[in-house]
């Protein structure tokens, strides 16, 4: 087995866990990098199958070419795709700053959707190398009531055991690519020949390396304009992965306080 | 083309007592080895100018506003990081024993350690627990970093002393470190070289440490367990899913799954988009394998090849770590986690606590929350395990409590059997021993052999119409006949039965076992089931090999989806009946059927008296 398919092999190792314990479970798609590898990856695991629903959280506020690749594929895949809205900006906490205010209309949205769907169960396609506070989430992580992130005071998780049963009222998020770096998802999107937006790839030398709302996320420059430059690209690079978010930047603690309430 | 990644990544935890500098060394080997993302350097000045402090190493892992603020780590975070010679996880564990529960989740994953131990504060009680834990957790490869040694002038006498302590400490234990550095840190030295400040060490850096770690190995060579995560149908294939997490598995093997004890052959290794279908899987594959036979299995057993199976039993001895907030206590039952399964056990006994700062022990009525004991725990029903010396992965297991893990312990069988020879000799015995009654007694008395017509054939073809009249008619001639006919076991015996394949094989599985016993008893038992499966159907007949005969109700599929009796066709014709057999699901005809009798083709008066015939030429005593 190489890297790729010992990564492989752990992630549906936890789709599988999550699939056999959690009665509501639903794959979230960003329509981004990292959930095209995680359908991928349950199609894997379930031999051809998408045995779940497939959700999109709709900001509205997706590039053109997202909302292309959403009815291709989701027809191309066979999936059941529910998409749920966001409430409106105005709505939003307006003591926070923009981006964060606007990102937590996604939160707003994944938290309505799930008292819509009754959801126990959320796989979402995060990594620990994005970022500081995904660094300590577990492949299991249980939500409160309000659907909170206690991360001051996280289960343990070991050997391979999840905590695959809650309290009524709660849900868990399930996190496949938790081990998975940015480099490993490219390489594994070109191994297996997974579909991708062109927004990934350099045009005028811009590109974008992490994709979010319209609005609140930037290109990076770059003239990686195909998998195998994108991959070099990183095997050197020392710019993060998710330079091009503004509200990850707006103050220290902003996005943990968006994770703690919820976002992704 | 972009250069391959088979580099493979080794997964290396930082541990040792509360600030004794573990983050700090993560974020200076980052800087040192030029692996920061731009700008975090000026981000973490930032953040500590902030705060009124000088440059704070350990923000780069401490992420959460409450670490930094408290400049403590609560949680273990991992990242990324490659050296020349290959790639790593670092994972960053905490050093309070509030946390201990932290460091055990980032612990238990690791290959190999590095262990920091204050140079000025010396080898404390987390430094003496985190080490025993490596040990327990199975994490074999440690090497030890004594650092700040800029707090104590670089002083060689007390980085030796330091060691010495530490050293003995491992060797009671019975782990030898790979090497002990003295370091400091915050300052860099001997992190990726040799520091001037002590031309006194000549030995590894930290860098050189790590790369001097083996990365473990697939447990390849041991005997095969594939625990079961689960059993999908969601085409026709009927597919067992399940990581292998010892040994290997081809094509072709005859395996067995214990706890249920049954048997049967590979046919496939299934997957998904790959060219060619893979002959053998081996540890550390995710995998799904299809059976020649369809026997009902679940998940929580584990396929194994027959010889070298796990071990089963329904008690066990157990090293364990409590991290739970109330302590355990003889009686107290927890959901253990094992493999795959889940299962209630009871604490049957508290043998001893260890004392993990001078490993002595102690006999005590309770084991408190981050302590380490020995126990016997016990369940109702049979596990399946294995010895954690023997197998890691199958070896151990995981309590939980009020849906919180609160402790995990590794298995030893010391003075206790393997039950699975009793159980099966248990089986034999039944046999062997015999009734004092002869089935020829039995058959003189009654004035026929006991029996069973195996009635098979589809939906339709008259199976239930021709039993009941056929045990009206032997009823009246005085024989001791009973029909068993499906739904009428099903609202009993087979009530914890639904219609998945796996369900309606165990369902013919146990009619086929009370059919035996009845036939043993004297009866002639009719048995009116579709049973569309060969493999049922020869099964049954093992149940009672003498006396079994296979019965064809036959009828053409169109006859029979003519008739409809009870509007069953329909629906599985428009979909509203899913699996219904010869529409969407398989009905294999019988090869050498005792007796075929086609109600497509006679009245049921002709079909009967031909049955009678039948039994009246079989069944009649030995004289
Ligand atoms: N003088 C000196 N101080 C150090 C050195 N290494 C770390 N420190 C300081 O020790 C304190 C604790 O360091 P951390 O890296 O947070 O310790 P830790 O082991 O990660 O602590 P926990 O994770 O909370 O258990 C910080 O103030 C560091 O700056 C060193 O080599 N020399
Ligand atoms: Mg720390």
């Amino acid at each position: 087995m190489d890297h790729l398919d010992a990564l492989e092999a752990e992630s549906i190792h936890v789709l599988r866990e999550a699939f056999a314990k959690l009665d509501k479970l639903a794959v979230l798609w960003s329509l981004g990098k990292d959930s095209n590898v995680v359908l991928w990856l349950v199609r894997k695991a379930f031999f051809g199958h998408v045995p779940l629903p497939v959700m999109h959280v709709d900001t509205g506020k997706k590039f053109k070419q997202m909302y292309d690749f959403r009815e291709r594929y989701s027809r191309e895949w066979n999936l059941k795709l529910i998409v749920e809205p966001c409430p409106p900006i105005e709505q939003m906490d307006p003591t926070l700053p923009p981006a964060a205010r606007s990102a937590a209309r996604k939160t707003a949205g994944l938290n309505a959707a799930l008292a819509k769907h009754g959801f126990q169960g959320l796989i979402a396609g995060i990594r620990r190398d994005e970022e500081g506070t995904r660094a300590k989430e577990r492949y299991f992580s249980p939500r409160g009531i309000d659907n909170r992130w206690n991360l001051k005071d996280q289960p343990p998780e070991f050997w391979n055991q999840y905590m695959t049963s809650f309290p009524p009222g709660t849900h868990v998020r399930v996190h496949p690519l938790l081990h998975w770096g940015e480099i490993d998802i490219w390489r594994y999107s070109q191994r297996e020949g997974i579909p991708l937006i062109d927004l990934y790839f350099a045009k005028d030398g811009k590109r974008y390396r992490s994709l979010g709302d319209e609005d609140i996320t930037f290109p990076v420059a770059s003239n990686a304009a195909t998998l195998d430059e994108i991959i070099t690209e990183l095997e050197t690079t020392k710019v993060a992965e998710r330079s091009g978010r503004a509200m990850d930047h707006e103050a220290e603690d902003a996005f943990e306080r968006l994770r703690a309430e919820g976002y992704l | 083309m972009a250069r391959p990644s088979n580099r493979t990544s080794l997964r290396i935890v930082i541990v040792g007592h509360v600030d004794h500098g573990k983050s700090t060394l993560v974020g200076r080997l980052f800087h040192d080895t030029g692996s920061l993302p731009e700008g975090k350097f000026e981000a973490i000045k930032a953040m500590s100018e902030r705060r009124g402090m000088p440059f704070e190493w350990a923000f780069l892992m401490d992420a959460l506003q409450a670490e930094r603020d408290q400049g403590i780590t609560i949680d273990t975070a991992q990242i990324q990081f490659k050296t020349e010679k290959r790639d790593y996880v670092i994972i960053d564990a905490p050093g309070h024993k509030e946390f201990l529960k932290n460091m055990v989740t980032g612990a238990a994953s690791s290959e190999a350690a590095l262990l920091l131990i204050d140079a000025a504060e010396g080898v404390q009680e987390q430094s003496r627990r985190h080490g025993y834990l490596l040990h327990l957790l199975g994490v074999k490869q440690v090497a030890v970093l004594v650092n700040k040694m800029d707090l104590v002038d670089y002083s060689a006498d007390r980085f030796g002393a330091v060691a010495q302590e530490y050293r003995d400490y491992l060797h009671d234990l019975g782990v030898t470190p790979n090497c002990f550095v003295p370091i400091s840190a915050r300052s860099g030295d001997n992190i990726i070289e040799l520091s001037r400040k002590m031309p006194w060490y000549q030995g590894r850096t930290v860098l050189g440490a790590l790369d001097d770690f083996e990365p473990g190995a697939q447990p390849v060579e041991l005997p095969l367990r594939l625990p079961v995560q689960d059993v999908y149908k969601f085409d026709e294939r009927r597919i067992i899913a399940g990581r292998i997490e010892a040994g290997s598995l081809k094509v072709g093997d005859e395996v067995l799954f214990s706890p249920s004890n049954k048997t049967a052959t590979v046919k496939s290794i299934e997957t998904w988009r790959v060219p060619n279908p893979p002959a053998d899987a081996s540890a550390g594959m995710s995998v799904g394998i299809t059976l020649t036979e369809q026997i009902f299995v679940e998940r929580g057993e584990v396929v194994s090849h027959v010889k070298d199976a796990p071990i089963e039993s329904n008690v066990f001895r157990a090293r364990l770590f409590w991290l739970g907030q109330a302590p355990l206590l003889p009686g107290n039952r927890y959901t253990l986690k094992l493999n795959t399964s889940e299962t209630e056990v009871t604490v049957q006994s508290i043998d001893k606590v260890i004392d993990t700062s001078d490993l002595s022990s102690a006999a005590a009525d309770r084991v408190e929350r981050n302590a380490v004991a020995e126990v016997v725990l016990r369940a109702r029903g049979l596990l399946a395990l294995d010895e954690h010396h023997r197998c890691a992965a199958t070896g151990r297991f995981v309590l939980v409590e009020d849906f919180q893990p609160v402790g995990g312990g590794i298995i030893s069988m010391e003075g206790y059997p393997d039950q699975r020879a009793l159980v099966t000799r248990r089986a034999t015995n039944l046999t062997a021993v015999g009734h004092r009654v002869s089935a020829a007694a039995r058959s003189l008395r009654n004035g026929h052999k006991g029996g069973v017509m195996w009635f098979t054939g589809l939906s339709g073809a008259g199976k239930s119409t021709l039993a009941l009249a056929l045990e009206e008619r032997l009823f009246a001639k005085g024989y001791h006949v009973y029909v068993l006919d499906g739904d009428n076991v099903r609202g009993g015996l087979n009530a914890n039965l639904g219609f998945s394949p796996e369900d309606r094989a165990e369902n013919i599985r146990r009619v086929g076992e009370v059919a035996a016993l009845f036939s043993d008893a004297g009866f002639l038992v009719i048995s009116s089931f579709i049973s569309p499966y060969r493999s049922d159907r020869e099964r049954a007949r093992a149940a009672a090999p003498e006396a079994f005969h296979e019965i064809h109700i036959k009828a053409s599929l169109a006859a029979c989806e003519e008739r409809d009796p009870k509007g069953l066709y329909r629906k599985a014709r428009t979909g509203e009946i899913r699996e219904f057999t010869g529409i969407s699901s398989p009905y294999e005809e019988p090869g050498a059927p005792d007796l075929v009798v086609r109600t497509d083709l006679l009245a049921v008066e002709e079909c009967l008296s031909e049955l009678v015939t039948y039994v009246e030429r079989k069944f009649a005593p030995d004289l």
